[in-house]
């Protein structure tokens, strides 16, 4: 059945190809533009990096991104993966009613996810600012990390908790020594995916942070509704190159996992 | 065993306050007049046909988002079908860099656009030095349109693409076998296998086109505001939050709706537009 | 009641409303290989767990050693288990599967390097000692399995179904080895299984369960061959199971002939199960006092004919060496000794 690509294919491929990576080609070449205007090419230069180096408020910006996904990446694989094993040996009727909570997020829109949390910490009367904007962010990351760990708990030998009680480990060891080491694949890309997650957010943040504090995508959002900056182009080839290392250590992880299955 | 069930504890405490009251927080101020009392009214402003501003609003979110889902799976289909039929040695790279766009920031993406687009931009810029017209898509619906597609494309490659390539080989051969061609075996064998993967692609493209407000604010300027824009400005400009939530009430029945309605034809296959990796 | 090492007393177990084991009184003996034999959702597995800790009875008590063990721990009982799908660790490599149990008990590296090595030798599997669990063949993870429970030196080993997943040829192979090593470690093997021959080829002692009850205790030569009713006949080997009548002592009718048997204690014609292994009836010329019949059909199975005779309104599963053409016209004989009465079970146990 298998046939070459048709030359008709390979077109059309390139063609789609291009539609997606050209935006991001451009964007990253005018990063090394000397010229501000995007018409002309005014010769490679660094510059953009060094003025997006040296704007504070983008510098204060990163900080807050980095350490929000750092803070909830580890807060939401914690919570997240006990959640799992918590909901896995639930009863039924349990373990349908807090999956179906933790997939409300997922479900729902940003935007409606962001207000929700904006209403709720009105209420509690709490100041928007780093803390609201970190419980947000957990919110949204939990769902992600029990989607990841979940498939490998229901993958994990129904006994192999009961062969290490066996041995002679307690139940806590046994949890710690084996279940733990057994789903880990499933932690390093909930973990992952938090991170990412975490980072590439816009809309929950926009509406749950405050008090002067920003991310990178509000910076990003402020700077693009007054006009185009380059320094914009700079960070875009940034996190481009961030975003695709992590998601290749993904992918390089699951495939090597599974060509160690198929051994 | 049973006492690793305490282990989802913290997360229902959590799951109960961060998920579950702020959506019955959002009910409870959809149903608040601006004195804090019982009333209906920001439901009924919102559904006011003698004055339908606002169901323009989500009229027009609802057309875009339709639109861009459609050219989404006439793009992305071929595009997934192409990818599946691949030997397996190149298809897991060509297939993860035909998704990985979608992982690089959204508002970057959309942002890509405003500097190809503007009228001072890339390509108006090109058009000018080659002595032609320059083409004014910026702030149109055809901007926004565009956005959406750009931006959500790989949502549609990625599930049909994780249905067709798990159709098993022997099923074609066995429609070959009794005398489909090609093309009888695509309309009455790969297409009806691949539709769990083009609900879930439609799913995962029409509901964050109808709800956005970025794409909208960025490329389609004040005049092409979504309901995702009435809902920010709700909160962000007037404070009036009885309104804001009553919409998002909507909002969010209007995308519960849609995915029941989507679950049902999911659930026969195992919901392959679950993993995005 | 020396050698006894494990004791079952009047152990039930309900899941809610479900009553899985009914009252089971069993002794194990030191160093015997004993089998739980039955079709699926009979209790066996469930008996087995009880032992193991896995799992605690609604009632009763089980002793090991002379000590009640009710309330101890899996993790504290002296014995290991290897699980029906091997259930190895997949983030350890062979050795250091091998070593857990005695990592645990803090064994010193250099003994555990020792015992490991021994193990590996004892299933064949020296030099694996690196490779990854998930890169082995079933067989290979079986092996593993054991030797991971065996390199703690239990006093019992229970296997719960361990060759189901195996193909056939790698069974028998296990089988023969598995036995070997429990002659040559001298412990006990608690064995569960719903594989009869399995069952006979490697068992001192047989227990057949059916619906949560032990149906019969004994010898595989004696459960095959005084098998205690109708279940136990059919479920170990084939067997016609035919409705007869028991005249008198030593006397009964059934296919509308009367038999000497050697059984007795029944009521005057009292009704019964006559049980009668296929390999036991001889064919011969028809004659007025045996059953006759038609050899309805035939089929090669190896080593025997399997053929259906046909006499009134029942069938006779028979196997024989000799073919006989479909058509012909048949005697069944059979000695008194090959026929067995059962008592009619009662209906609600079936």
């Amino acid at each position: 059945m298998k046939k070459k690509l048709s030359p008709l294919s390979l077109i059309y491929s390139l063609l789609i190809f291009v539609f997606l990576y050209a935006p991001i080609a451009v964007l990253i070449i005018y990063s090394f533009n000397a010229s501000k205007s995007r018409g002309t090419w005014g010769g490679f230069s660094l510059k953009w990096y060094a003025e997006l180096f040296s704007n504070k408020d983008i510098m204060q910006a990163l900080i807050t991104t980095l350490s929000i996904a750092v803070i909830s990446a580890v807060v939401s694989v914690v919570i997240g993966t006990a959640a799992a094993v918590g909901i896995y040996y639930s009863r039924r009727r349990t373990k349908a009613l807090l999956t179906g909570i933790s997939n409300i997020p997922m479900i729902n829109a940003d935007i409606v996810t962001g207000i929700s949390l904006l209403l709720l910490f009105i209420f509690l009367k709490l100041d928007l600012g780093y803390v609201t904007l970190l419980l947000s962010h957990i919110t949204f990351n939990i769902p992600y990390v029990i989607l990841s760990v979940m498939p490998k708990l229901r993958q994990l030998d129904k006994n192999a908790f009961e062969a290490a009680i066996d041995l002679g480990a307690t139940p806590l060891r046994a949890f710690f020594s084996v279940i733990i080491p057994e789903i880990s694949p499933g932690i390093v890309t909930g973990a992952i995916l938090a991170f990412t997650m975490s980072i590439d957010d816009f809309v929950i943040s926009f509406f749950t942070t405050g008090g002067g504090v920003s991310t990178l995508s509000i910076e990003i959002y402020t700077m693009a509704k007054r006009g185009i900056k380059p320094e914009i182009n700079a960070l875009s080839a940034i996190m481009f190159l961030v975003v695709m290392t992590l998601l290749l250590i993904v992918n390089i992880r699951s495939s090597k996992v599974e060509k160690k299955k198929e051994r | 065993m049973k006492k690793f069930r305490i282990a989802a504890l913290p997360f229902a405490v959590y799951a109960g306050i961060f998920i579950v009251a702020p959506i019955v927080l959002i009910f409870m101020y959809s149903f608040q007049g601006a004195g804090g009392d019982f009333t209906l009214e920001n439901f009924t402003r919102f559904f006011n046909f003698s004055d339908p501003t606002y169901l323009k609003v989500l009229w027009r979110s609802i057309y875009l988002a339709a639109i861009s889902t459609v050219i989404c799976l006439l793009l992305g289909y071929p595009m997934a079908y192409i990818l599946s039929r691949l030997p397996n040695r190149v298809r897991g790279i060509l297939s993860f860099l035909f998704v990985l766009p979608m992982w690089m920031n959204f508002l970057l993406r959309t942002y890509a656009w405003m500097t190809l687009l503007e009228r001072t931009g890339i390509i108006n810029t090109f058009l000018t030095n080659l002595g032609l017209p320059t083409w004014d898509i910026m702030y149109t619906q055809g901007a926004v349109i565009l956005g959406n597609v750009y931006n959500f494309l790989p949502f549609m490659i990625l599930p049909i693409y994780n249905v067709l390539v798990k159709i098993d080989k022997s099923v074609l051969e066995a429609s070959a076998d009794l005398g489909g061609d090609s093309g009888v075996t695509f309309r009455k064998v790969i297409l009806p296998l691949s539709i769990p993967g083009v609900i879930s692609g439609i799913s995962m493209t029409f509901m964050p086109a109808v709800t956005t407000f970025v794409i909208s604010k960025l490329l389609g300027g004040g005049q092409n505001a979504l309901i995702g824009d009435l809902i920010e400005n709700q909160f962000k400009v007037t404070g009036d939050w009885g309104f804001g939530s009553a919409m998002s009430v909507v909002l969010m029945i209007l995308i519960l709706g849609a995915m029941q309605i989507m679950q049902r034809y999911e659930d026969e296959n195992d919901g392959s537009g679950g993993v995005l990796l | 009641m020396k050698d006894n090492l494990i004791r079952l007393e009047n152990i039930s177990m309900s899941y809610g409303e479900k009553q899985v084991l009914k009252s089971i009184n069993l002794d194990v003996r030191d160093k015997e290989f004993i089998t739980f034999l039955g079709p699926s959702g009979c209790g066996k597995t469930t008996t087995l767990r009880i032992i193991g800790g896995f799992e605690h009875q609604t009632s009763g008590n089980v002793y090991f050693d002379g000590q009640l063990i009710n309330d101890v721990p899996p993790h504290k009982r002296q014995l290991n288990t290897v699980f029906q799908k091997y259930a190895l660790f997949t983030h350890l490599n062979v050795y250091d599967n091998i070593a857990f149990g005695l990592r645990i008990s803090k064994t010193p590296e250099h003994e555990i390097k020792e015992r490991v090595q021994k193990m590996l030798s004892m299933v064949n599997l020296s030099g694996y000692e690196k490779r990854a669990v998930v890169s082995l063949s079933g067989g290979e993870q079986q092996r593993i399995a054991i030797a991971r429970a065996l390199v703690n030196h239990p006093r019992v080993l229970l296997l719960d179904e361990p060759l189901g997943a195996l193909d056939l040829k790698l069974r028998k192979e296990m089988q023969t080895e598995l036995k070997a090593i429990q002659q040559a470690l001298g412990i006990t093997f608690i064995f569960v299984t719903h594989d009869q021959e399995e069952a006979l080829t490697m068992s001192d002692t047989v227990v057949v369960m059916k619906g949560g009850k032990i149906q019969q205790i004994g010898t595989p030569i004696g459960i095959y061959n005084e098998p205690v009713n109708a279940f136990v006949a059919d479920f170990i080997g084939e067997s016609n199971i035919i409705d007869g009548i028991m005249n008198e002592d030593y006397v009964c009718t059934f296919g509308g002939k009367t038999f000497d048997c050697t059984d007795c204690g029944f009521a005057k014609n009292e009704p019964v199960d006559v049980v009668i292994r296929p390999e036991d009836f001889r064919m011969v010329m028809p004659r007025e006092e045996i059953i006759c019949g038609i050899v309805e059909n035939i089929v090669f199975k190896g080593v025997h004919y399997e053929m259906h005779v046909k006499s009134g309104d029942i069938t006779y599963l028979v196997h024989s060496t000799i073919p006989e053409v479909v058509g012909t016209f048949v005697g069944l004989e059979v000695e008194p000794f090959d026929i067995h009465i059962m008592k009619k079970s009662k209906p609600e146990e079936n």
